[in-house]
C-alpha cells in the first residue's frame, strides 16, 4: 500500500494541522465574543422568563457528561487508527457521533421546553443571548457529527488506515474544541448564578 | 518499564511533525483523564447544590472548569505532547478572548454607571 507522506515544511510541522489550529484559534475568538455578549446582558432582562426559572441543571449535567464521554471515545478512535485497528476506529468514531447526537437531542429537548415556558429568541435579552450562544455551539456539534459519520463511512469502506491518522486527529481536534467550549458554557451560563 | 513510561509509549503518526514520529499516550491514560473529567463535573454540580458554599461558588466553579479545560486541551488535544507552535497558535487568541470577556464584564458590571450602562430592552 502506498503511504502518502506530507512534504517537509519550513516549520517542520504538517501545514494541515497548523492550519486547523489557526482555525481553532479564530473559533476561540468567535465563541469569546458570544460568551462576552451573554455575560454583558446577564441580569439585564426586564421581563421573564429569567435564567433561574428555566435552566435545568440536572438535565444539562447529563448532557455535559455525554459530551465529555464522547471526547473520550474520540481519543480512543485516534488511538485505534494509530494502532491500525479498523474495527476499533469504526467503533469509537460511531460512539463519538452517537454521543454528539444524544447531546443534540438534549439540546432540542431543552429548547422545546424553554419555548413552551415562554422563552424564545425574541422574548428578552437573556433569550437572545442564550439561544445565539448555545445555538451556534449546537451547530458546531452538528457539523462535527456529520464529519465523524463521514470518517466512519470511509473507515468502513477501508479508505481510512493507519497512514491517514492525521485525518482522524484533525476531526478530533475539532470535536475536543467543541467540548471545551461547552465546558465554559456549562459553567458560566448554567452553574454560576 | 514504568506505568508512566508505558502510558507515553510511541505510536506512529499524528503529532503534525513531518519528520518525527509522534508520542501519544495509550488508551489507559485517556480513560484515566476521562474519569478525572467525570469526577470534576460531578464536583461542579455538587458544589452548585451546597448552600454553605454559595459565597465561594464562583471561584470554585472557575477553578474546576479551568482544570477540565486544561485537561482536555493538554491531553485530548495533545498540546502537552505536540510542538509549542500549536500551543502558541491556540493560546494567543484564547488569552485575547479571555481579555475581551473580562474587560466587558468590568465595563458593564463593575465600573460605576455611565461607563457601560445597558438600557433595558427586554
Amino acid at each position: 500500500m502506498e503511504i502518502a507522506h506530507h512534504p517537509p515544511t519550513a516549520t517542520g510541522l504538517d501545514n494541515r494541522k497548523l492550519g486547523f489550529w489557526t482555525f481553532i484559534g479564530s473559533e476561540t475568538l468567535f465563541f469569546g465574543s458570544l460568551i462576552s455578549t451573554y455575560m454583558v446582558y446577564k441580569g439585564a432582562a426586564v421581563t421573564g422568563p429569567y435564567p433561574h426559572e428555566v435552566l435545568n441543571i440536572p438535565v444539562t449535567s447529563v448532557s455535559t457528561f455525554v459530551l465529555l464521554t464522547s471526547s473520550l471515545a474520540m481519543v480512543l478512535a485516534l488511538n485505534a487508527v494509530q494502532r491500525g485497528s479498523r474495527a476499533g476506529t469504526l467503533t469509537w468514531l460511531l460512539a463519538t457521533a452517537i454521543g454528539g447526537l444524544i447531546f443534540l437531542g438534549f439540546q432540542a429537548y431543552e429548547f422545546t421546553t424553554f419555548v413552551h415556558e415562554g422563552l424564545t429568541i425574541q422574548t428578552n435579552v437573556f433569550g437572545s443571548a442564550f439561544y445565539v450562544l448555545t445555538g451556534f455551539h449546537g451547530a458546531h456539534v452538528s457539523v462535527g457529527v456529520l464529519w465523524l459519520l463521514t470518517l466512519a463511512a470511509l473507515t468502513a469502506m477501508g479508505k481510512i488506515g493507519r497512514e491517514d491518522s492525521l485525518k482522524v486527529e484533525i476531526a478530533g481536534l475539532y470535536w475536543h474544541f467543541v467540548d471545551v467550549v461547552w465546558i465554559v458554557i456549562f459553567t458560566l451560563i448554567y452553574l454560576i448564578p | 518499564m514504568s506505568a508512566a513510561a508505558q502510558d507515553q509509549e510511541s505510536v506512529v503518526g499524528g503529532t503534525g511533525s513531518t519528520d518525527e514520529p509522534a508520542s501519544h499516550p495509550t488508551w489507559r491514560f485517556y480513560v484515566m483523564i476521562g474519569l478525572i473529567l467525570t469526577v470534576i463535573t460531578a464536583a461542579e454540580v455538587a458544589v452548585f447544590y451546597i448552600p454553605a458554599l454559595r459565597g465561594v461558588l464562583v471561584p470554585i466553579l472557575l477553578v474546576l472548569s479551568g482544570a477540565k479545560f486544561a485537561l482536555v486541551v493538554m491531553f485530548y488535544m495533545h498540546l502537552r505532547f505536540d510542538s509549542p507552535i500549536f500551543s502558541g497558535v491556540f493560546v494567543a487568541p484564547l488569552l485575547l478572548a479571555v481579555l475581551v470577556v473580562v474587560a466587558l464584564i468590568v465595563l458593564f458590571h463593575v465600573l460605576p454607571h455611565g461607563m457601560g450602562t445597558i438600557s433595558g430592552s427586554g
